[in-house]
């Protein structure tokens, strides 16, 4: 389990986050939800190692975790998708894929090796690319939103944070992305989704995490949950 | 698996024209560019087909050829070298004052001449990542600078002649004798067959997609047509020349690099998307000084088989035209002007459309205002379709 423990931050005048906590089981989709501003975002940007609590931090297993910066985020399992998608548009699937993990062979780069796991994580994750060697400019948006979540799965990472990885899709591309969240489920990660949308949460969340204003302002398993009271945490409003 | 997922079909026409769309146009319109000039020159003029002049132009091609190699690495950045001409020059000028009036090895007057055209890309290259001044504006003062060095070097003589039985100058004066030109195509068909047949087997075996075999057996008959029908022309002049030959070796060389290790793979990881780069974790500064690096050293050892050309150097080395033909060879042979796309043999392909032109012209006495108007056009039609192509690829 992978714990965000009274998390504070502060930017200038602004208290973005204030004794912030979270917990985040295996084979579970967390979803974050607040305002804007609330403080998601710079929650995620603590427990990704992006940048560094005024107090409080992050514990695997109960162990205080020690997260300086990104690379030691990613080398405890912690795998982020970043709302711009951050892939190279002239480059393939399978190159996008392993970008700087690239696997070799005397310094050769193992095409084949590659290509193969590649095909393998596309197909178990169910994403559909017709040709995994073309430019990922030539994909559509729902595709490359499946490319940038499988390539978050390359380093075998317990926890995968996505930040609005719906926010940009149509209808069809938007249902494309949530069941590949659900399989991510499936194999056992923690997910943190980060979303505006309450429908896709309900749709695939297990439990909500709702911030307001930097506090912790509510929790509740999305099965019980009602939208009403969801807003009303989100909001403020009396429930 | 079924025999369906095994092949990979041909593009269906629309898909074809997709790719058309988003700048997958690969070598065509280059190679349609060179069969137009060998119709309406050949035609023109009797001679410009010849065994002779198709010779020369192998070797008129070598010099700028290698520049516009190391241009290439930079432009794939998305970045642009201004001053690979005057490093050219430079480093011609330092090899040549070392080997001619120091009385050096050429071996290793050669040798340093290579590594200060490296120190000059280290240079530009830290003053491009940690001074934060954008390329154009390095290599724009390298341009101005570094051909004033070359002034002051030379002095007041103004020239420096190299010995025509020199090892410098038998570079550009020597010839493969027909055997080991046919047993180097041999070799090459054989390597680059075998090679092709070991990755099918593997991916076959991987159970990863193969194209139909036939294309393969097309490529490879390509492959030896070409290479045949050079060494066949030029054995019917002088033979092939080394310098040719350097130059071929330096393409093929860079291109099996960018292909095959990961430094090629961050090269155009960077020219694409500089932020994924740099959150995949990759060291964009390295690339980038490397790329610097590369370009000089390359623009330096062009200068070196120029000035090997000429038995000279002098205070027009590497000036004049050859920085704005290397870079126009490199954007007509398909190098995009935005970064993260192209290949070594755009070096090949672009410098052979450039010189064609040139000495095409040159055949038919056309004066060299008319020569520089149409390398422009030709030029400014390349960086249309790159745009166009561009535009294609981002919406
Ligand atoms: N780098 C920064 N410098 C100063 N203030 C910041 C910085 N980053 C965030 N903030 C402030 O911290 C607060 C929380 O911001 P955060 O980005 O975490 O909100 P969010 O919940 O992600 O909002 P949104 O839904 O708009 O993405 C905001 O008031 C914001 O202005
Ligand atoms: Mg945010």
């Amino acid at each position: 389990m992978i714990s965000a423990k009274n998390v504070s931050k502060r930017y200038g005048a602004v208290q973005a986050l204030q004794e912030v906590s979270l917990d985040l089981h295996p084979g579970e989709v967390v979803a974050l939800v607040g305002d804007n501003g609330a403080g998601k975002s710079t929650l995620v940007k603590v427990i990704a190692g992006v940048v560094g609590p005024d107090s409080g931090g992050v514990t695997i297993d109960g162990e205080p975790a020690h997260i300086g910066n990104p690379h030691d985020a990613q080398r405890l399992g912690i795998s982020t998708v970043y709302q711009d998608l951050a892939l190279c548009e002239n480059l393939d699937v399978v190159a996008n894929l392993y970008l700087g993990a690239e696997r070799r062979k005397w310094s050769l780069l193992s095409h084949i090796r590659m290509e193969r796991s590649a095909r393998d994580l596309l197909t178990s994750l169910d994403v559909r690319i017709r040709d995994i060697r073309v430019p990922v400019a030539m994909l559509s948006g729902g595709q490359r939103q499946s490319v940038a979540i499988a390539r978050a799965l390359i380093g075998e990472p317990r926890l995968v944070i996505l930040d609005e990885p719906t926010a940009a899709l149509g209808v069809e591309q938007t249902a494309q992305v949530l069941d590949l969240i659900r399989r991510l489920r499936e194999r056992g990660l923690a997910v943190l989704l980060i979303s505006h949308n309450l429908a896709d949460v309900r749709a695939v969340s297990d439990r909500v995490v709702v911030l307001r204003l930097g506090r912790n302002a509510g929790e509740f398993r999305t099965a019980d949950a009602t939208q009403e009271s969801i807003v009303a945490a989100i909001t403020g409003a009396a429930a | 698996m079924n025999a369906a997922t095994v092949t990979r079909k041909p593009y269906t026409p629309k898909e074809a024209v997709e790719r058309l769309r988003h700048g997958d146009l690969g070598a065509w319109p280059v190679v349609g560019a060179l069969v137009a000039i060998a119709v309406v020159f050949g035609s023109l003029n009797e001679h410009f087909l010849s065994p002779e002049n198709l010779t020369n132009l192998a070797l008129q091609m070598a010099a700028t050829g290698t520049i516009s190699l190391g241009i290439i690495m930079v432009l794939l950045l998305g970045e642009i070298d201004l001053s690979a001409g005057s490093v050219s020059g430079l480093c011609a000028v330092v090899m040549a004052i070392l080997s001619v009036r120091q009385g050096w090895n050429p071996i290793l007057a050669i040798v340093v001449a290579l590594a200060a055209g490296a120190l000059v890309g280290l240079l530009h290259g830290i003053m491009f990542t940690k001074l934060r001044m954008p390329s154009f504006v390095v290599t724009l003062a390298g341009l101005i600078g570094w051909q004033g060095l070359l002034l002051y070097l030379l002095g007041e003589g103004g020239i420096v002649n190299l010995p025509f039985d020199g090892f410098v100058a038998k570079l550009s004066d020597t010839w493969l004798p027909a055997w080991l030109a046919w047993t180097i195509v041999a070799l090459l068909v054989l390597t680059s067959g075998g090679s092709s047949l070991v990755n099918r087997r593997l991916r076959l075996a991987a159970e990863l997609p193969v194209p139909p075999a036939w294309w393969a057996a097309v490529k490879i008959g390509a492959l030896t047509a070409v290479l045949a029908g050079a060494v066949l022309v030029m054995s019917a002049d002088r033979g092939v020349p080394l310098l040719l030959v350097i130059f071929g070796t330096l393409v093929v060389a860079f291109d099996l690099v960018l292909r095959h290790t990961a430094f090629g793979r961050w090269m155009y990881a960077v020219g694409g998307n500089v932020e994924a780069a740099r959150r995949a974790g990759i060291s964009v500064t390295r690339i980038r000084v490397l790329a610097f690096v590369l370009s000089s050293t390359l623009a330096a050892f062009g200068g070196i088989l120029s000035a090997s050309r000429l038995s000279a150097v002098n205070q027009g080395s590497g000036g004049s035209d050859i920085l704005l033909m290397a870079i126009a060879a490199a954007v007509i042979g398909g190098t995009s002007l935005f970064g993260g796309r192209g290949r070594t043999y755009a070096a090949l392909l672009g410098i052979l459309v450039i010189q064609s032109i040139t000495n095409g012209m040159f055949l038919l006495s056309v004066d060299s205002s008319v020569r520089y108007m149409v390398t422009a056009a030709v030029l400014a039609l390349a960086v249309a379709i790159d745009s166009l192509a561009r535009r294609g690829s981002t919406t």
